[in-house]
């Protein structure tokens, strides 16, 4: 908290809001503005020193703390690491989907995989599809959140109504945005057509990319604006209003202030977002494309499921799937090297 | 889902009470709404009709999930009696040597006789071996076939076209009078699968796959196909011709608001648009090329058919026999035919619901079964061909792209024989 600094004479109201903590460092008491409770968001800034006491916790058998990780780490290994290492090994099988027998192939699945056309048009749709999805999922979360933060009468009225469309599972908000932009009845439809635009989902590759965008935006927004609004509300009035005396502008104490402070929640958000997009839109994807993809688009997941369990190609498939992990992997360590560094938890 | 559990639950308390001394049986299947309740009940009435056997339906969802799960839990040895494969899956099963109990030998050897040619001509091969030994049990069989909007045509006043050389001729009209002359459903089953069957063409080499695996390639760049495409293309941009998209019913919607003049549906499709067309309606053949010599034969079954899961006790077995049995009875046939409009599959249930002036009542239900007893022709009996679900979502993605104008016709099928024939060598080397 740098910015912090910059306020040499504190107000008498920012004052009474520090308080110092049992380790001698000044902090934010629970009073200071933050009305949604602390802690339940990851790398909100105060609660990591409450952690410093907490590793200090004695246990009477060396191995009680493993028999707590048990059943953690036997979640990942059964769901995660068990699958991974089977799509590996099945990836260099070509085997009769009844499982009679397999023939090694070596690399020649992921050969097909790659010099495919297809799958290349549908790994550069997916890629722009998660840059859209996330880009516009978080900046408009962002900016509700904000607004949001600002709003003081009936404000809870206008959270709820931001947040309840993620209670919505993502094939009902597939079928939901699918009647906003059917062909026949879709109101999105009619109004594009009075502006001169015949949308068509499901014939038009770039209506339905379009229309999947859309819904899977639509989607992923109340996510966000909660995550970006508890981060807002994590700022500590005293902060806030040592920027607002140095600072007239609101858009540049934004810019300046607020938005270093609330990286470390647009940090994971990003990560969570790129997920989303990579992978939990697929029942978006599903609903909208309606079992039959034809000619629209989809994204790398669909195509896995496409040739897996509709087309019993288990080999292509692991292969797939084996480099849409690698994918993942890369580009997690990418974010984590490269945009971690600017983000400063506290 | 509640439905779901429900129905579960009580075919659960079902089977509970009648196991205590029967064999139990479990039949995998991929029907809905309607059609998933008649499966319960044609269930039903085999339970009540015997004691020896207990059979338990469960709905997996589609077609091609019910083929997922079927395959997912043979893998780990959980496989039902009885598993229900779609068209487009068969050569998947059938060439799996070992996964399924031929439905033939399984009655034979249950003491049965079994006579092929008690089955409707177009059923016969479609899930038979080379030699013509039923491997799949025909059960819910379908043909593609026209539905014509009485009222347009009788405002035109034009007859419902037999050729596409007909369509040609009054497409106009229909226009000019404010209808969308046509709309299809499937382009793959009704203007390429049944287009080689109902047009007499040659669909891939070895005998349309039934010969053999390997070295099986398509056809598809067929002249006469692409000429049905550029047609399609035409009357497309005339305004003959509406397509919306690969979904089934975005295109049926049309026919059922009255818009449409015709259209290319299911003989399956009957029971639901009875209920839902705004319009009088009737039904007649699926159009062919006048000009093309040897057309007019029949077309192959669509729909699924019953296999018998390999692994199974000899109990079992024997049940499964006794159900294919049951199954194929004239009376379950009928009652079947009437509940859901796909046609009946043995000759004897197809006299007796002629017998029982059910056609008169409703002719339209007749049309499916009339297509398929049409002369057969060398190249009418169907195909056999692997990975074909993936086939078709080439298909599909090509014929999109015809209609976008992202491709033309020649490329398109340039690109489906290419990736064609990849995947059915991909198949080969599985099966191998």
């Amino acid at each position: 908290m740098s910015h912090a600094g910059h306020s040499s004479s504190p107000s008498p109201l920012t004052r009474g809001e520090v308080s110092a903590a049992d380790d001698g460092t000044l902090r934010p008491s629970a009073k200071a503005g933050r009305r949604w409770p602390a802690g339940w968001m990851t790398g909100s800034s105060g609660d990591r020193m409450d952690q410093a006491g907490a590793k200090r916790v004695q246990f009477s058998s060396p191995f009680l703390p493993y028999l707590f990780l048990a059943p953690q780490l036997a979640i990942i290994f059964i769901f995660f690491y068990w699958p991974s290492a089977q799509a590996i090994q099945s990836s260099f099988y070509l085997e009769d989907p009844f499982g009679f027998g397999s023939t090694f192939v070596g690399m020649s699945n992921y050969a097909d995989v790659l010099k495919s056309n297809e799958y290349l048009g549908i790994a550069r749709f997916t890629a722009v599809f998660t840059v859209l999805v996330t880009f516009f999922a978080l900046s408009i979360g962002l900016l509700l959140a904000v607004k949001a933060d600002g709003v003081i009468r009936g404000n809870s009225g206008y959270k709820t109504l931001l947040i309840w469309v993620y209670a919505i599972a993502p094939p009902v908000a597939g079928l939901i945005g699918m009647m906003f932009f059917d062909q026949h009845i879709g109101p999105i439809v009619k109004l594009a057509a009075w502006f001169g635009w015949d949308i068509k989902v499901g014939l038009d590759y770039f209506d339905t990319a379009f229309a999947m965008i859309v819904v899977s935006v639509w989607k992923q927004i109340p996510y966000n604006f909660i995550f970006f609004l508890s981060g807002l509300q994590g700022i500590p009035v005293s902060v806030r209003e040592a920027a607002a005396l140095d600072c007239r502008s609101g858009t540049r104490r934004f810019w300046t202030v607020v938005l270093p402070l609330l990286a470390p929640t647009a940090f994971f958000l990003l990560i969570i977002n790129v997920t989303y997009a990579l992978f939990e839109t697929f029942g978006v994807i599903d609903v909208m494309v309606k079992d039959k993809a034809a000619n629209n688009p989809i994204t790398l997941v669909y195509k896995v499921y496409m040739d897996g369990f509709r087309g019993n190609d288990l080999g292509g498939s692991s292969a797939q799937s084996v480099i849409l992990m690698a994918v993942v992997f890369v580009l997690t360590i990418f974010q984590f090297r490269f945009i971690e560094r600017r983000v400063h938890y506290n | 889902m509640f439905k779901r559990i429900s129905l579960a639950a009580v075919t659960f308390a079902f089977s509970a009470t009648t196991s205590l001394a029967a064999t139990n049986i479990t039949w995998w299947h991929g029907m809905a709404g309607r059609n998933g309740e008649v499966i319960n009940e044609v269930a039903q009435k085999f339970n009540e009709s015997q004691s020896a056997c207990a059979l338990t339906p469960v709905s997996k969802g589609t077609y091609e999930e019910a083929l997922a799960s079927g395959i997912a839990a043979f893998r780990s040895g959980e496989q039902p009696n009885i598993l229900q494969v779609f068209d487009a899956g068969a050569a998947t099963i059938i060439n799996a040597k070992g996964a399924v109990i031929p439905a033939e030998d399984l009655i034979t050897k249950a003491g049965y006789s079994f006579d092929r040619n008690a089955f409707i001509d177009g059923v016969r091969y479609f899930y038979a071996d080379s030699e013509g030994k039923f491997v799949g049990m025909p059960f819910n069989s379908s043909a593609p076939i026209m539905y014509i909007n009485d009222e347009a045509l009788k405002k035109v006043g034009v007859e419902a076209p037999k050729t596409w050389e007909d369509f040609d001729a009054v497409a106009p009209k229909l226009k000019e009078a404010g209808y969308i002359p046509l709309v299809q459903s499937q382009l793959t089953w009704q203007f390429t699968e049944n287009f080689f069957s109902r047009n007499n063409i040659q669909f891939a080499t070895n005998n349309n796959g039934y010969d053999s695996v390997a070295d099986t390639e398509l056809k598809v760049t067929d002249p006469n196909l692409q000429m049905m495409f550029e047609k399609l293309k035409a009357w497309k941009d005339e305004g003959y011709f509406a397509f919306y998209g690969a979904g089934w019913n975005d295109n049926q919607k049309v026919f059922e608001e009255g818009k449409a003049a015709l259209w290319i549906g299911s003989s399956g499709s009957f029971g639901g648009l009875t209920k839902t067309a705004q319009m009088p309606f009737s039904a007649t053949f699926l159009p062919y090329w006048g000009s093309i010599e040897g057309a007019g034969t029949n077309s192959f079954i669509g729909g699924a058919a019953l296999f018998a899961m390999s692994g199974k006790s000899d109990e079992e077995n024997k049940c499964v026999a006794d159900f294919f049995q049951f199954l194929t009875s004239p009376e379950i046939q009928y009652f079947y035919h009437k509940s859901t409009g796909y046609v009946a599959i043995t000759k004897a249930a197809y006299e007796l619901a002629q017998k029982d002036g059910y056609y008169k009542e409703k002719p339209v239900a007749e049309v499916g079964i009339k297509q398929l007893l049409l002369p057969a022709g060398e190249w009418s009996k169907g195909y056999r061909l692997g990975f074909y679900p993936q086939i078709r979502e080439i298909m599909e993605r090509e014929y999109g792209r015809i209609f976008s104008g992202e491709t033309t016709v020649k490329d398109a099928f340039e690109t489906i024989e290419k990736e064609g024939n990849e995947l059915l060598a991909r198949f080969a080397k599985t099966a191998g």
